[in-house]
């Protein structure tokens, strides 16, 4: 040792008498700890001030066109109507979309989690992967759907619609279902394996129900960003009756509410651009519920699992 | 190899064990020796100089070791001698951890546990495991029992068997009104009991207990203790205890563990192995006497 007994006997009244307030080196890093809180907490307010902004806007702007006739007719062009069929074509793509992602997803989340093992390479490069899916800029997305399945089908349809927001809702979904997965606790996979139960028997009848409110909250996020996707379907899916409710996405174009906005703006007409307000609502409010809906579910799986 | 070769080998190894690996088969001997015994003492495990190895650390050295039917087998020893690791080698749950390696032959009911024939899952449908945390699923008390039973095909009088194995874990009056309520609503204790009724529910051979009422306060660890008292004359049990006293209440026998150095390195080793009572009032090791007394450990 390197102080003597006595050395710490006279170090320690130095400070014994002092007041207990900050002093010397402690005052400074304290000083600069508050500096740094306050511009933290700035750039959050900032951030929610953008949101509160934004959400403003649209409400103003589009409150106007908003009536029972808009959610319940059909467009019209420029004498006005409403957003119902591009509603339903929104639904029934993001529907599609999600048959095809959400199944997927989940079992992307299963291998990652269940079957490869930690030092799994090929879980390695599968996170990877679907890390730059989901950087993908959704254009390019459109592009390679429009190469895939619009020019040899000849006709862009609902179905490439779907399946190009499929392709941006997979990564979203299986990254959701892998960290929720991941945070199941062993104890459960320990216990199972115990009683002499298969694996697979534990994933479906355990690990799956303790996870499932994690993961659709992450599918429920993917489909809300899905649903509002534009770009893609600007290639893919912008050739369509855009009076006429089209719900049949194979052979078709479906219209969607992003696409009647970018149209709808486009018109020549202060009304087209109050309708396209009023449908950027309609879309905002769903996302925004989604969004809600979503996490109080996954607070509710959180308590579920005990954490 | 005499009747009770085994027990010989338990207490005194490693000399016998190595006399009988020169002389005999133990695996060809088990079933003669299960011919000759009285019932009472039935062998359900053969350890035969069993070594375990996380890579290139031992955990546990050469034990050698036999298990009877109902009986209850405690393994007691300070932290880090290897008794979790020993006991998770009777149902393979160290299989899963990476560099797991295990020498020798565990022998349940003459059958080799680490054959390349024998299925795990098999095994543990036969020798269930209690851990030290209880850890219910998060499901409705009834699921918690009813979910193993159901996947395993015993799905005839699922109700009864549900009530039996509360029953038979000294639950089924805390919770007979609320089995449709979630488990994790339940006490630490109860909850521990809880997953004694789901390991029993698959009516296994073996129950493996490891260290099940470390995390449990005084009233629900003596309930627990009480509860292996009448299982035992049901099931064989193997608990791994920190708790000597709780080794001395319940256990009809006695294994103890501490590290020895093999080498440069500290292996855990089966020190002694004895009647829990004889292990406590006359050890034959002075490491034993020493831990007993509270010399360490």
């Amino acid at each position: 040792m390197a102080l003597s007994a006595s050395a710490l006997r006279d170090r320690a009244p130095r400070t014994a008498g002092t007041p207990l307030r900050p002093s010397g080196n402690l005052r400074r890093r304290m000083a600069l700890s508050r500096a740094l809180e306050a511009v933290a907490t700035a750039a959050a307010l900032f951030a929610v001030a953008l949101l509160i902004d934004v959400a403003v806007t649209v409400i103003t702007n589009g409150a106007p066109a908003i009536s029972f006739a808009f959610l319940t007719q059909s467009a019209n062009g420029l004498s006005g109507g409403g957003i119902a069929n591009a509603l339903l074509g929104t639904v029934v793509m993001v529907v599609f979309g999600a048959a095809i992602a959400i199944p997927v997803g989940i079992l992307v989340g299963l291998f990652l989690t269940e079957v490869a093992g930690p030092r799994s390479r090929l879980a390695h490069l599968l996170e990877v992967v679907l890390d730059m899916l989901q950087g993908v800029p959704t254009v390019v997305v459109g592009i390679v759907v429009f190469g895939l399945i619009v020019v040899p089908q000849q006709k862009e349809t609902g179905f490439a619609g779907a399946i190009a927001l499929s392709i941006i809702m997979l990564p979203l979904i299986a990254r959701a279902s892998q960290q929720v997965l991941a945070v199941v606790p062993p104890s459960f996979r320990q216990a199972a394996d115990a009683l002499g139960v298969e694996r697979w028997r534990t994933v479906i009848g355990v690990i799956l129900p303790a996870a499932a409110g994690g993961i659709l909250t992450g599918a429920i996020l993917a489909v809300a960003r899905a649903a509002g996707e534009t770009a893609p379907l600007l290639l893919v899916d912008s050739l369509y009756h855009p009076n006429a409710i089209q719900l049949q996405p194979f052979g078709n174009g479906v219209p969607s509410v992003p696409m009647f906005i970018y149209t709808t703006y486009d018109l020549p007409s202060v009304s087209g651009i109050t309708l396209a307000w009023g449908a950027a609502l309609v879309l905002l409010t769903g996302i925004l519920v989604a969004n809600v809906g979503a996490r109080l579910m996954l607070s509710r799986t959180r308590r579920r699992m005990g954490l | 190899m005499s009747a009770h070769g085994g027990e010989l080998a338990g207490e005194r190894a490693p000399e016998v064990a190595a006399r009988l690996r020169l002389h005999g088969q133990p695996v060809a001997g088990a079933g003669d020796r299960r011919l000759d015994a009285e019932p009472a003492r039935e062998t359900v495990f053969e350890i035969r100089d069993v070594a375990v190895h996380y890579g290139s650390s031992q955990a546990l050295g050469w034990t050698t070791l036999d298990i009877h039917r109902h009986e209850v087998t405690a393994v007691i020893g300070p932290s880090g001698c290897g008794k979790s690791t020993f006991l998770r080698s009777l149902n393979r749950m160290n299989d899963t951890i990476p560099n797991f390696r295990l020498e020798g032959e565990v022998l349940y009911r003459g059958h080799d546990l680490y054959a390349p024939a024998t299925n795990r899952v098999e095994v543990r449908r036969r020798i269930g495991m209690v851990f030290q945390k209880p850890n219910p699923f998060p499901k409705s008390i009834y699921d918690n029992v009813a979910w193993a039973p159901r996947n395993l095909g015993m799905r005839a009088g699922l109700d009864e068997r549900v009530e039996r194995a509360l029953r038979h874990a000294a639950l089924w009056d805390e919770v007979k009104d609320r089995l449709k309520q979630s488990a994790l609503g339940l006490s630490g204790g109860q909850q521990q009991r809880l997953c004694i009724a789901r390991a029993i529910a698959i009516e296994p051979d073996v129950l493996l207990l490891d260290e099940p009422a470390s995390a449990l306060d005084p009233i629900a660890t003596a309930s627990i203790e009480e509860l292996m008292h009448t299982l035992k004359h049901r099931y064989t049990l193997v608990i791994v205890t920190h708790n000597m006293q709780q080794a001395a209440r319940v256990a009809d026998r006695t294994a103890f563990f501490a590290l020895d150095l093999s080498g440069s390195q500290r292996v855990g080793t089966l020190i002694e192995y004895a009647p829990t009572r004889t292990l406590f009032t006359n050890p034959s090791d002075p490491r034993t006497r020493d831990y007993i007394t509270g010399q360490f450990g």
